[in-house]
């Protein structure tokens, strides 16, 4: 039982931390809690179901949502964001304004497809697996190949590519970055088109895993997978993959130890017992306040 | 100096100075109206939302406590609404206290559930703080729809009484409700004019301005921070104590997400920092969608743009004031200033060039 549930953990960790890392890594450039991203999550969900719905095809209809989505993103930063970093406002003012795209976004997608919840086409069923005691399905495995797979790419983007260099520079940096010749805006902009990519693969996973979308998906999906951003140490990429992973067994062990109704909570004590003890997490460098 | 403080330059700054001089015409036109209002005869329906309005204005009064006072941003309101509303009803209902008992323990109880959840949370940043309160909410939403003994789950709160005063019970029709709302509303509005003019308010003010430098100024801004909290929970529980008596029905979908981001949406778009602000924001927002029933469906969009919007265009909000200085000097520092930069002959050079430094 405690295998099994273990093993389904993981897998739903896994997801969680491709959400995760979206939180991630716009965090880590402009210190800032992107509150739409689990909107822009839900959003990736409804237009590879939409796209599935026309006859698209699996995988092209995959891939066109998830580059529709990685372009939202980059539609929020300039529509929403870039604008109060020219007039360089509180950053109270960047968190309201991706509330309120967070908000536009969900209420849209209600008008526009619906708020009931409707059925998302299985992906991958090939049935199950038995390893030992605990039934594993294809369904799952392949949800942790795929997840496992796409943060090694996100990995080697950040960690040994030149746009990550830039990345990380602009992270450490960004007025050293900028004079360097590193162009500021187009790194956030590529941010927010990692950080929608990934959402969209997250949502198109957990969406075939559960068999079920609907609009407002995002809320706790974007609630936990910050738990996980956070429990790993905000900013750090392998940090958001351990948290993740954490954040999904807890969740699993919690729904048969106290009952599924409890099960949503659970990554929010964490995400409070977190702060509490270690609010730079896991991995977190611990921020120094320069005076 | 002259310029730093009078002299408005253009169309808004105008408004703000014609809006501040007649401040106590204005009010007092105000709330002369609000007070005969009920003689004009219009319907229940009419009334209910003006109650409605008064309620919201009391959330966003609490809110502005923490995000237009002290700076931070609370996304789980919903939650000490929903605290109060069940407190209130919960001891009126199965203990038959008086309401105005069980207000009183509400809003009690609500503070201190403020001060659990700001402990912990509040040597923090304020962008963990808006997820930790929006996580809270989820929390408290999920103890209501599963702690049946008490809540009654899903199924909500029925037949919660309405207030009685002396014997005489407070309705819609004979407008008891509405004066009711009109007395706590006053009494919230007064007590955040009070705290905003004292000693706790300018330490606030300071926290949101700069909480490193607040703390060098000897301000403990940790203790304050909590204390905001702690008031901004306790309004709104209070404001939640009402709303049910109002309804007479609550259950765990009343106190959604939604419902925070309503009250924010308010704070933003009056303006932040204001009391005015409050009731011109919370009458647009809850008029909006009755006026616009064909836009109901459309409503939350329009939320979500006013933030947006407000953000990007006058983040200051409709009557919010762009201070010029660094924050409102009290009033005995200000005249004195003025009377200064009135006679020049003083030598105050290095003080006066200390303020507009700071600028």
């Amino acid at each position: 039982m405690l295998f099994q549930q273990l093993l389904n953990g993981l897998a739903l960790g896994m997801a969680y931390a491709l959400v995760a890392v979206g939180y991630s890594l716009v965090f880590g450039i402009l210190r800032l809690v992107n509150f739409s991203h689990g909107a822009v999550y839900a959003f990736g969900a409804h237009a590879a179901a939409f796209l599935i719905g026309y006859s698209w095809g699996l995988l092209p209809a995959v891939l066109a949502s998830v580059l529709l989505t990685g372009l939202l993103g980059v539609l929020i930063d300039r529509t929403s964001l870039r604008p109060l970093r020219k007039k360089h406002s509180p950053p109270i003012a960047s968190l309201i304004s991706t509330i309120g795209v967070s908000t536009i976004l969900q209420n849209l997608l209600m008008i526009a497809m619906g708020s009931q919840k409707k059925s998302f086409p299985a992906l991958f069923d090939f049935g199950m697996i038995t390893i030992g005691t605990a039934k594993i399905s294809w369904t799952q495995m392949i949800m942790f190949a795929i997840s496992l797979v796409l943060l090694g790419v996100l990995s080697f983007i950040v960690h040994s590519t030149k746009i990550g260099l830039a990345m990380r520079g602009v992270e450490q940096n960004g007025k050293a970055a900028s004079l360097m010749g590193i162009d500021n805006n187009f790194i956030v902009t590529f941010t927010f088109f990692l950080g929608g990519a990934s959402a969209a693969i997250a949502g198109v996973l957990i969406s075939g895993y559960y068999q079920v979308f609907y609009p407002t998906m995002g809320f706790m999906v974007g609630l936990k997978a910050f738990s996980a951003a956070v429990l790993g140490g905000i900013g750090a990429l392998h940090g958001a993959v351990l948290g993740g992973l954490l954040i999904g067994v807890a969740e699993s062990l919690a729904a048969t130890w106290m009952g599924s109704a409890y099960r949503d909570s659970v990554a929010f004590l964490i995400l409070i017992l977190v702060l509490v003890v270690r609010p730079s997490g896991l991995f977190g460098r611990k921020g120094i306040t320069k005076v | 100096m002259k310029r730093l403080l009078s002299v408005p330059d253009n169309a808004s700054d105008k408004l703000e100075a014609l809006l501040h001089k007649y401040r106590w015409v204005l009010g007092g036109a105000g709330a002369l109206v609000l007070l005969v209002f009920p003689l004009f005869g219009f319907s229940q329906y009419i009334m209910r939302i003006l109650i409605l309005i008064a309620i919201y204005t009391m959330l966003a009064l609490g809110l502005n406590i923490l995000t237009g006072y002290t700076g931070m941003l609370s996304l789980g309101h919903a939650g000490f609404y929903a605290i109060g509303a069940y407190t209130g009803a919960l001891l009126m209902l199965r203990l038959e206290w008086n309401f105005f008992a069980a207000l009183a323990a509400a809003t009690v109880l609500t503070g201190l559930c403020g001060l659990l959840l700001g402990f912990p949370t509040l040597r923090l940043t304020g962008t963990y703080l808006s997820i930790v309160t929006l996580g809270f909410c989820e929390v408290v939403r999920m103890v209501i729809m599963n702690w049946d003994p008490v809540t009654n789950g899903t199924l909500g709160l029925r037949s919660i009484p309405v207030p009685t005063l002396f014997g005489h019970s407070l309705t819609l029709s004979n407008h008891g409700l509405y004066y009711l709302a009109l007395v706590l509303l006053a009494l919230v509005s007064v007590c955040c004019v009070v705290i905003i003019n004292s000693k706790i308010g300018r330490a606030f003010l300071a926290i949101k301005a700069d909480e490193l430098t607040a703390s060098l100024m000897g301000i403990p801004t940790t203790r304050y921070k909590i204390l905001s909290f702690v008031l901004s929970a306790a309004v709104s529980g209070l404001a939640g104590g009402f709303y049910a008596s109002l309804i007479g029905y609550i259950d765990h979908n009343s106190f959604t997400f939604d419902v925070s981001i309503l009250i924010v949406s308010i704070v933003i778009l009056g303006g932040m920092g204001t009391v005015k602000g409050m009731y011109l924001g919370a009458a647009l927002l809850i008029v909006f969608p009755e006026v616009a029933r064909p836009f109901m469906e459309w409503r939350f969009v329009v939320y979500g743009l006013v933030l947006v919007l407000m953000m990007h265009f006058r983040p200051q909000g409709l009557l919010g004031r762009r201070s010029r200085l660094p924050y409102p000097f009290p009033r005995l520092a200000r005249e004195r200033l003025q009377a200064r930069a009135r006679s020049k002959d003083e030598p105050q050079k290095g003080e006066a060039a200390g303020i507009t430094g700071a600028q």
